[in-house]
């Protein structure tokens, strides 16, 4: 992406406004998130008495429950989200002085409370890491016969796919629902990986078929005069070729499963509570206020920034490779 | 995933015309589809047509929708769910209530968030691809703009209903409304004023998904022969004339293709709404709707009745991606 060519190499120099133009655009897009970053920072008396922009200016009036001043910066919004301590004091205070809220030990155990979010991280990646490996691995198996094998109703199958990859994922949900009750999947983690997995499958399938056909024959043509049957020539040949399509399918599937919220809804509920889950149900709850919102919401938010930062190439790649002959 | 679908068209598409190169048992191919061809048939196929019959009967599915009916009220006998679905939110007492009411009926806002999130993201995003390329930063500004994407739609949700924060006491905490009251206006309820608090959340929309159109319009910009953008320039044409005259119409296909992928997204649009208004203040959308039927009325009926409204919306664009899909493996 860094040597992406300019189109506009050879053009008239780029004049002060399109900079400007750029940058208001630009902190726009940045200035909600920075709002919530440094909000989730800031102790809960501070939060409600002046906007977080005059966090470098704080009044030295604002005092804590005790009467003490109130720091300008505090991890205690984290540390109470994960524990889902939801009182007016801090889960720190509380413990300190010995009355710890219902359901809370002052031990690590709280880290596993129903309410935190230290549990929906767990449950969280429990349900995004099969998620992503299962769809990804039955795909490839399809995609490989749907780029070199000749089966009847190849074509129209393939065909059928790409229909069904914009169905809305609505339109399924009361009858497996219906389903999962009588197979008892209502509220597992089975229940949200099999769905995950049919829900992925189609585009999935799609894009490793794309890249697959697209490896040279004669690859496949030598593999065959070696001896390989399908089964060889999938394993150690197609595969490891693929593996740039995989990992940014990966990176789809994976930011498409953790950050979504009708599916936790539905299939999993209460019963296991994924991040997205317990933060919408702090925002309507109303049980939560700014200071367990948004430090709740920036550890949501935490691991697929670092994936789309770290791995934004293949993300980008991905997008890139098919669209430019658009 | 959702709007995935269209990323790699396109580009490569070249899987031989005979697909065999090496020999394979009558059973082989079978082995490696047929996991996959079950998995999506019990969860899309089946799901789907069950649905559509669900839509026929009442609220737990014990009765035909017909029995539903009440005496001396309208009644579509079957077809009842799909009267209350389509009818329910419309007062049709006269030509002008039944206007009013439509545009702040779940179909009328989704209509608004068509327009206006796909008019949005792809404008700013084609806008910003060309700018962006005009200066060295590029990579790093739009990776700023991408980053959204990476958010889920709830924690989208909490960071701009903290932008959005309308405190009734004299400090304002949310920047928009702070802004406001420094200039000397009066606080604004953003998400409680119906009509505005539509608005308000399609741009929590546009904020996410802007990337996803940039990003893709900034490489079909990108594809643009040079000869073609130079030749223009020596024929005199000002920047303005070659991203309307030129780089438009040459990019037009990728435009179209963005846009259908939009509309679905918007089309199935559900946390963003769910999150910040929960549907309330006249905010609903289809989806919200039918989730609200489903889980909070425990009306079976109705709830797929609106899911069934909502496939018969996106059909058009399933047709769509097939007859392209189509077109592209012709052309082969």
């Amino acid at each position: 992406m860094k040597k992406a060519r300019k189109i506009t190499d050879g053009g008239p120099r780029t004049p002060l406004r399109t900079h400007i133009l750029i940058i208001i655009i630009l902190v726009i897009w940045l200035l909600p998130t920075i709002g919530l970053f440094v909000t989730s920072f800031r102790p809960i008396q501070r939060i409600n008495t002046s906007g977080w922009w005059t966090v470098f200016s704080p009044d030295p009036e604002v005092k804590q429950a005790d009467g003490s001043p109130a720091a300008t910066l505090t991890l205690d919004n984290y540390i109470d989200s994960l524990m889902g301590y939801r009182g007016t004091k801090t889960y720190r205070a509380e413990c300190a002085s010995g009355s710890p809220g219902i359901g809370l030990t002052c031990t690590a155990r709280d880290l596993l409370n129903p309410r935190g979010m230290g549990i929906a991280f767990v449950n969280t990646l429990l349900v995004t890491i099969p998620a992503v490996i299962l769809p990804i691995l039955i795909a490839a198996f399809a995609a490989y016969a749907f780029s070199w094998l000749d089966f009847k109703g190849r074509y129209f199958l393939f065909a059928l796919l790409v229909g069904l990859q914009v169905v809305p994922l609505q339109m399924t949900l009361v009858p497996i629902l219906k389903i999962y009750a009588q197979l008892g999947l209502a509220g597992t983690f089975w229940g949200v990986w099999l769905f995950h997995t049919g829900f992925g499958l189609p585009y999935a399938i799609y894009l490793l078929r794309n890249f697959m056909g697209g490896l040279p024959r004669d690859l496949f043509e030598s593999a065959y005069l070696d001896g390989a049957d399908h089964w060889t020539a999938f394993r150690r040949l197609v595969l490891p070729l693929t593996m740039p399509a995989i990992a940014s399918l990966a990176i789809f599937q994976f930011l498409w499963v953790w950050n979504d919220l009708l599916v936790a809804l539905v299939f999993l509920g209460g019963a296991k509570p994924v991040l997205t889950y317990q933060i919408s149900n702090m925002v309507t709850s109303m049980g939560a206020g700014w200071h367990l919102l948004t430090a709740a919401a920036f550890i949501s938010m935490l691991l697929p920034m670092i994936v789309f930062f770290a791995l934004q190439r293949y993300f980008v790649r991905g997008m890139m490779a098919g669209a430019v002959k658009g | 995933m959702a709007a995935s679908f269209l990323i790699f068209k396109g580009g490569k598409m070249a899987s031989p015309r005979v697909a065999t190169v090496m020999k394979q048992g009558k059973w082989t191919p079978w082995f490696y589809v047929l996991p996959a061809l079950i998995i999506m048939t019990v969860f899309i196929v089946y799901p789907m047509i069950n649905t559509v019959g669900l839509s026929f009967l009442n609220k737990d599915s014990s009765a035909s929708a017909a029995t539903t009916c009440v005496e001396g009220e309208a009644c579509w006998g079957a077809l009842e769910n799909y009267r209350y679905a389509l009818t329910n939110e419309i007062n049709t007492s006269t030509p002008l209530t039944a206007w009013n009411t439509f545009w702040t009926s779940s179909y009328g806002n989704t209509i608004k968030w068509m327009v206006f999130m796909v008019a949005g993201t792809v404008i700013i995003g084609l806008v910003f691809a060309v700018l962006a390329d005009k200066v060295k930063y590029e990579p790093l500004a739009k990776s700023i703009i991408f980053m959204p994407m990476a958010i889920s739609f709830v924690g989208a949700g909490v960071i701009w209903k903290f932008m959005y924060n309308y405190g009734t006491s004299q400090v304002q905490i949310g920047v928009i409304n702070a802004v406001i009251t420094a200039l000397g206006g009066k606080a604004i309820p953003f998400l409680s004023q119906p009509i505005l608090n539509t608005f308000m959340l399609i741009i929590v929309g546009v904020w996410m998904w802007t990337g996803f159109c940039m990003t893709i319009l900034s490489s079909a910009i990108k594809s643009i022969p040079e000869e073609v953008i130079e030749a223009s320039r020596i024929d005199g044409a000002t920047e303005w004339q070659v991203f309307m005259q030129i780089m438009v119409p040459i990019i037009a296909p990728t435009i179209v293709v963005v846009i259908t992928t939009m509309v679905i997204n918007t089309l199935k649009l559900f946390d963003i709404v769910y999150v910040m208004t929960g549907g309330n203040f006249g905010t609903d959308v289809i989806a919200t709707r039918m989730y609200r039927e489903m889980y909070s009325s425990y009306n079976t009926g109705r709830g797929t009745a609106i899911a069934v409204i909502l496939i018969i919306l996106i059909i058009p664009f399933i047709y769509m991606n097939i007859k392209r899909f189509i077109q592209q493996e012709a052309i082969r």
